[in-house]
């Protein structure tokens, strides 16, 4: 971070915060040209606090097409965190006078987002067979917010979504014939457009969950939420790429769709297996043309990126999922 | 007519200096990033090896299916247009197998550790 941005960064908490006497720690975590991530502490006489910026620079105001915007991000994690969703306080909504660009800060909430820790360590021992039913509340929870006080978001719907992949597919890649047969099985699967259209997070999966020794602490990221079919939530969180090789255990990695639907009914909402399939060979596709698209940009931007060239050599990873799916050996 | 070493002994040498000798130094990020670039190399050294019998395989089955000659990238072109205009199906005789056995020789080079590709490699051997 430049001295500027610390600055306002640190000026900006006291307009929020009274009696802060600045910011300690800065520290950028993550983000590419057009949304950044930063982690800090709030100096107070009180006690010191961590908190996140995430924000989009000055300049990079345009949202990608599929992006709900920083501003709608930050009305839905507060109309979760009123609704009792597991999320962090929103604490300050950027502006204007802030000049740090559009965004958002945040509590830090303490606690794991990588898999393989989530899935192997003793400190989750407890927390893993609890978790696909947490998360089935959860997200008939987010799916139960009021459609009246959201903000304006995208409608999806199954075949909107199959048009966006085949486009996104066919631009990335040289022909596939297992992702044409995933698009032609979806097409020929799609069961129409949902009766029951609600808040959809949109990334609902390891990475964007806060984990503690108790089970779920925090939904983040809700940059590709859209208006659309409950079950594709349910569906993606049990794609194969979200597993990291706990293959027999389709929630994560650490549970079952039974108990994730069982924790999505006791909380009042009503979880249909086909539609969830459904999703779920969508999901497995969908990040396959995200793989795609890695290697795309990996070669077209400067940066050659080591990371981008390998997540492209992982779209045969969806490859194997689909066929699992979709005609099974045995 | 190029000397030895080959490229695959190169590659896997340069692989294990850096996972031997550098690797152990490093922490955070840049370890991360040093696992990846391995990863790559190690990627490379099983591509050079694997490569050419499997699209020669490939090139094979894909003739007999469409009972056509061309490149890789024309036949799997043709594969995959009668695919989305439902001609080839996985009904069609070959066409599962044929999809199967090309995936699973890309996850052999791709990612061989990857617990899907495991399960059915070994489903296979049974």
């Amino acid at each position: 971070m430049t001295a500027t941005t610390d600055e306002l960064l640190g000026r900006c908490v006291t307009s929020w915060s009274p009696g802060a006497r600045g910011i300690a720690n800065v520290v950028r975590l993550s983000g590419g040209a057009s949304q950044e991530t930063w982690s800090f502490d709030v100096v107070h006489p009180r006690g010191d606090f961590g908190a996140i910026l995430r924000r989009a620079p000055e300049g990079y105001g345009a949202a990608p097409e599929r992006a709900a915007g920083l501003a709608a991000e930050a009305v839905l994690m507060q109309q979760a965190y009123q609704a009792g969703v597991p999320s962090p306080r929103v604490l300050h909504v950027l502006t204007a006078e802030d000049g740090l660009g559009t965004g958002f800060i945040m509590d830090r909430v303490a606690g794991e987002t990588i898999p393989r820790k989530i899935l192997r360590d003793e400190e989750f021992a407890a927390a893993r067979p609890k978790l696909a039913r947490q998360l089935g509340k959860v997200l008939a929870d987010i799916h139960g917010l009021p459609l009246s006080q959201l903000p304006e978001l995208r409608r999806m719907t199954a075949a909107a979504e199959i048009a966006e992949l085949e486009r996104d597919y066919r631009a990335f890649s040289g022909p596939r014939p297992v992702f044409e047969l995933a698009l032609k099985w979806l097409r020929d699967n799609d069961p129409g457009p949902s009766e029951n259209v609600t808040l959809v997070h949109g990334d609902f999966r390891h990475g964007n969950l806060i984990i503690g020794p108790g089970g779920i602490r925090a939904v983040l990221d809700w940059e590709l939420a859209h208006l659309g079919d409950p079950m594709e939530d349910l569906g993606w969180i049990c794609v194969n790429s979200w597993r990291f090789g706990e293959i027999d255990k389709p929630v994560g990695g650490f549970g079952t769709r039974e108990e994730l639907f069982a924790g999505y009914e006791a909380a009042g909402r009503s979880a249909d297996p086909a539609r969830v399939m459904f999703w779920e060979v969508m999901g497995t596709l969908r990040w396959g043309v995200m793989c795609c698209g890695m290697m795309q940009r990996f070669r077209t931007s400067p940066e050659r990126s080591i990371e981008r060239a390998m997540i492209g050599r992982r779209s045969s990873e969806t490859e194997i999922d689909l066929l699992r799916l979709l005609a099974p050996r045995t | 007519m190029q000397d030895d070493p080959t490229p695959g002994e190169l590659i896997a040498a340069a692989a294990d200096f850096l996972r031997n000798d550098i690797m152990p130094q490093l922490s955070g990020h840049s370890a991360f990033k040093l696992r990846v670039t391995i990863n790559a190399l190690d990627l490379v050294t099983r591509q050079l090896m694997l490569e050419a019998g499997c699209d020669a395989a490939e090139l094979n089955r894909l003739s007999q299916l469409l009972g056509k000659d061309g490149s890789l990238v024309e036949l799997n072109g043709e594969l995959a247009d009668r695919i989305a205009r439902g001609e080839a199906t996985l009904e069609t005789p070959g066409v599962a197998d044929h999809l199967w056995q090309t995936t699973l020789d890309k996850l052999a080079i791709d990612q061989p550790n990857y617990g899907s590709y495991r399960r059915e490699r070994d489903a296979k051997l049974d």
